[in-house]
């Protein structure tokens, strides 16, 4: 019968008129992000960090700005570089997260929060200070290790910088630079569990993530 | 003088003030006051009205698109219409370089009286109009088709090719709609015998939307075009000709044009509400008859909003097939039938009984009629478009569609 | 006495609610009656192309994503198939169902928003519309687990995809499956029989299939048009050899067939997704051991091209054996749907310019890169 689809169309639009409506008042309700989220704001380990710069020649924007100079802070593992300006320019990024896939020693990770609005120019550049004092809730995009332990950005706790990292030893396994540590060596070299210091450790990048990794995280929400 | 002939005189609350006043003023000057004061209480409230209903359809919208409409001024966002109105206040008022100022100037003026002046008859209570004139139904038709004059005005002196465009679509499809809606409400005219609004509502034994279920279905088609709602509003279709005739007004003019299209709704709901839906009529009319008028106008209006959530829009030379090869004959077709019900029956169809056959004989009329005449209007494919085979490269599997 | 009536050309201009984007047309009007079209482009030229002379070819996957931006996923499965022929590399079985699954699931989105902006443009004030993006959200929800962001997702890397799904998302992405199946049929029960889309959409601006042919017009736009070609079938690339769709073809080449073709894709997306989640084992999902900066022999030349939602799209990559391709040339199939526009508008009316350009589902951003 003629004009039957369109009634039909009249009692669809009125189903939807009684169906709850899909928006959420923001801000007073909030989405939760999911874990894998490239958020804004930057988690950044400055323990774990030696300065390669390897994100910032990562970076297909070319936004991150790394001003090193040597240091004598660790001379047996061939010292690392003491980081001066660490720059990330929020006007420009993208957080397509390259950066975070380049680094060789998983000190840089995103964030999971997306409110880093600025009034100002200035304040849009993330510098080495606000890295080193942000919250430490790092997204887990591109770190399957803190998929394994099940770590939820918004709703877990601040990582520390030995809670984060896989066994160098067995990643880097394939790198002919940079920090290499056999087995034994990194068995033989475990640092002190709460010295925080960042200058003074002793040379280890990473946990033993055989004891400590998966005990210390939340449970997997699922 | 005229003290004591002009037609608001049966109104109670001009006879309050008339009286009051002449205790110490001239007649003429108590007659003034009076006037006035009911105009201020008439215009102000049709105004607030617009702005309720513009705040209702948005409210509508949003949860017919599964979201939340305005909510953030005011609670439930009442209070949004009137951030609109100062939004658009602070607004530079913009005249095009090449525009014909005065007659620019002129259309919301134009528009926003003609919505006001329609009111005037309408019966919002029991027994209670401004001015229940005898030829109510002829002003109120008269009032509505200035809307096209001041469209086209709006169109012309813009010096916009879009708004030219729209104006001369809008101008097209108000004048042919005229006619239809004319001949529908003929029928309700000759059952009620009077074009008097208020009388209309008291011959309403039976509501005349079960009486004349086919003017009712032509007069909401006709005043929505009238009106310029989806699915006929080519004159300020968004998508395509970006605003239409008010492509370049802004600020209070733009409110203005705003209000009259909403007022406009609220004002043929009213209308449709008075003429087929009962009026004031229900339980406890005698104190109760605005609520109920209130509440069958605000159904009116959502089922505008409804229809306008639910359709596309049809093109110009859709909408034109439409009005004259559908809606005149169908209305032609009521207008015959109401005839001859209404000359056969004798008591000219005023009893309830009278009312209900003749329900049963339109109700079937319309069922039967409108599928037929909507079989003959539908759209064949152009000439040019011939449907080949298919060409199917074998073996490989395919939908074809129908 | 004939009125003497003059033609007025008239600028659709780059900012105009339906252009599908910055997309501006010089049109020359005889009352109602379009007589001359002029498309002009490059409102939205990013230097694409250049830009990706000068990064390696992980940082292109980036690039990639914002060609066709109502499709990433799709956009970046094309550049990594044309770096994987580049570079001769497979991607392991199961990267090769994910593949195939987020884009599948990415040209649901897609469709959806052509099929609601289609109908947006017919002044149906955006209700289809709000119905669609409802389910778009749910898509783009399960995007942003599966990568971290919804629309710019560089999910893909040459040689797989770059990690393998978390474990939430197989069921979320049954439930979404469930949902939108009810969702989808709302949408087509208020949309497929309606009379006035029916009226505004049957028998207007047909495309003969010779012409489309000609025209190197690819797509739903050209199965629309009565000729089976898609590139899932004829050259099948990822998993699509191993799950079993159907192409629907329309026969009578005018713009309802083209919106009835997209909304049947969606329905034999849903069958792939499913097929997808049933044959999909664990496995590796990238190559691996690539290196994080990938070479090419000097001198090497790959063409990689996908059934995109909106086309063929393809990649040309051309080698000078460093980190950066020496030429990356895009097809894009909006920009090549773009021919048929005289032969698609000349002779109609303005109402249905608009609906016609919906039809043909063009997105700018693909078209000027």
């Amino acid at each position: 019968m003629y004009g039957s689809a369109m009634a039909k169309g009249l009692l669809v639009t009125f189903k939807n008129l009684v169906r709850k409506p899909f928006t959420v008042q923001y801000p007073e309700e909030r989405i939760k992000q999911h874990p894998r989220f490239r958020g804004e704001e930057f988690v950044w380990y400055e323990e774990r960090c030696t300065g390669c710069a390897s994100c910032a020649k990562y970076c297909p924007l070319g936004i991150i700005k790394i001003v090193t100079s040597p240091s004598e802070t660790a001379p047996k593992e061939g010292d690392k570089y003491r980081l001066e300006v660490f720059d990330i320019d929020l006007q420009r990024c993208m957080f397509c997260g390259l950066c975070v896939e380049a680094c060789p020693y998983d000190a840089l990770f995103m964030g999971s929060g997306f409110e880093q609005g600025q009034y100002s120019r200035e304040n849009m550049v993330i510098t080495i200070d606000q890295l080193r004092q942000s919250n430490k809730h790092p997204s887990t995009w591109y770190r399957p290790q803190l998929e394994t332990a099940g770590y939820v950005p918004n709703s877990g706790r601040p990582l520390g910088w030995r809670e984060v990292g896989r066994e160098s030893w067995r990643w880097h396994q394939g790198e002919k630079a940079g920090m290499r540590l056999t087995a034994d060596e990194a068995e033989a070299d475990s640092p002190t569990p709460d010295s925080e210091a960042p200058d003074s450790e002793a040379g280890s990048m990473g946990p033993e993530p055989a004891k400590g990794l998966a005990d210390n995280l939340p449970e997997n929400p699922a | 003088m005229f003290c004591g002939e002009s037609i608001l005189r049966d109104n109670p609350l001009f006879r309050v003030i008339y009286d009051g006043a002449s205790y110490f003023l001239p007649c003429w000057l108590s007659y003034l006051v009076a006037g006035v004061v009911i105009m201020l209480i008439l215009v102000n409230a049709v105004l607030l009205g617009a702005a309720a209903a513009s705040w209702m359809e948005r409210r509508l919208l949003g949860r017919f698109h599964n979201r939340i409409g305005p909510n953030r001024w005011g609670p439930f966002g009442t209070l949004q219409p009137i951030a609109d109105l100062i939004k658009l206040l602070t607004k530079e008022d913009l005249i095009p370089a090449g525009a014909d100022r005065i007659a620019f100037t002129l259309v919301p003026i134009l528009m926003v009286s003609t919505m006001i002046l329609m009111t005037a008859v309408i019966p919002f209570a029991k027994d209670t109009a401004l001015a229940d004139l005898n030829v109510g139904v002829l002003y109120f038709l008269a009032v509505s088709s200035l809307t096209a004059v001041a469209l086209f005005m709006a169109g012309w002196s813009s010096d916009n090719r879009y708004a030219l465009f729209g104006a001369a679509r809008g101008v097209a499809v108000l004048i042919s709609y005229e006619v239809p809606v004319v001949l529908s409400l003929l029928g309700v005219v000759m059952i009620a015998g009077s074009m008097s609004l208020g009388a209309i509502v008291h011959a309403q034994q039976v509501p005349f939307i079960l009486v004349q279920p086919l003017a009712f279905f032509l007069f909401l088609a006709g005043m929505s075009a009238e009106l310029n709602r989806t699915p006929f509003d080519v004159a300020e279709a968004e998508s395509e000709i970006i605003g239409g005739y008010h492509t370049e007004y802004s600020g209070i003019k733009f409110a203005l044009i705003q209000a009259a299209e909403f007022g406009g709704v609220l004002v043929v709901s009213a209308l449709i509400t008075t003429m087929f839906l009962g009026g004031w009529g229900g339980p406890f009319s005698e104190y109760l008859g605005w609520l109920w008028f209130l509440l069958k106008s605000i159904l009116v209006v959502a089922l505008f909003s409804w229809i306008r959530a639910t359709y596309p829009r049809l093109r110009i030379d859709q909408i034109m097939g439409f009005c004259w090869k559908v809606m005149l004959p169908l209305s032609l077709i009521n207008l015959t039938a109401t005839t001859l019900e209404v000359f056969f029956l004798p008591e000219n169809g005023t009893t309830m009984g009278e009312q209900w056959i003749m329900a049963g004989i339109n109700l079937t009329l319309a069922l039967v009629c409108v599928p037929l005449f909507g079989k003959l209007m539908r759209e064949k494919a152009r000439p040019g478009s011939s449907p080949a085979g298919a060409r199917v490269v074998p073996g490989i599997p395919t939908i074809e569609s129908s | 006495m004939t009125i003497r009536t003059e033609p007025m050309t008239v600028n659709v201009g780059p900012q105009h609610p339906s252009t599908h984007g910055v997309f501006r047309l010089r049109i020359t009007f005889d009352g109602e009656e379009i007589l001359e079209v002029e498309p002009v482009l490059g409102y939205l030229h990013r230097g694409s192309e250049k830009l990706a002379e000068e990064r390696n070819y992980v940082q292109i996957v980036t690039l990639t994503d914002r060609l066709d931006y109502t499709s990433p996923m799709i956009n970046n499965q094309a550049y990594c198939l044309a770096v994987e022929k580049l570079v001769g590399i497979e991607p392991p079985l199961r990267g090769k169902y994910l593949r195939t699954l987020a884009a599948e699931l990415q040209r649901i989105a897609s469709h959806l928003i052509a099929v609601g902006f289609f109908v947006q443009e017919m002044g149906a004030f955006g209700t289809p519309l709000m119905y669609a993006f409802r389910s778009r959200e749910r898509i783009l929800d399960l995007f942003e687990m599966l990568c971290g962001a919804r629309i710019t997702v560089s999910y893909m890397r040459p040689g797989g995809v770059f990690a393998d799904t978390p474990p939430d998302f197989w069921p979320a992405l049954a439930r979404f499956m469930e949902d939108f199946r009810a969702e989808f049929s709302e949408l087509e029960d208020l949309l497929l029989e309606n009379e006035i889309l029916l009226a505004r959409t049957r028998g207007v601006g047909p495309l003969p299939p010779n012409v489309a042919i000609n025209c190197s017009v690819s797509g739903p736009v050209l199965r629309a048009s009565g000729v089976n070609w898609d590139w899932r079938k004829m050259e099948p690339y990822d998993a699509y050899d191993r799950v079993e769709f159907d192409v629907p073809i329309g026969t009578n080449w005018d713009n309802y067939d083209r919106f009835w073709v997209r909304m049947q894709e969606v329905r034999q997306s849903m069958r792939i997704i499913e097929q997808c989640v049933e044959q999909i084992e664990p496995g590796p999902v990238r190559v691996p051991d690539l290196p994080l900066v990938l070479r090419a022999e000097p001198g090497a030349e790959a063409y990689g091209r996908v059934e995109a939602s909106k086309g063929e799209l393809a990649f040309y990559l051309v080698s000078d054996g460093g980190i950066s391709p020496y030429r990356c040339k895009i097809r894009s199939p909006s920009l090549i749907n773009l021919t048929v526009t005289e032969h698609l508008l000349v002779g109609w009316t303005l109402a249905d310019m608009i609906i016609t350009l919906g039809s043909v589902d063009i997105n700018m951003g693909e078209v000027d890169r």
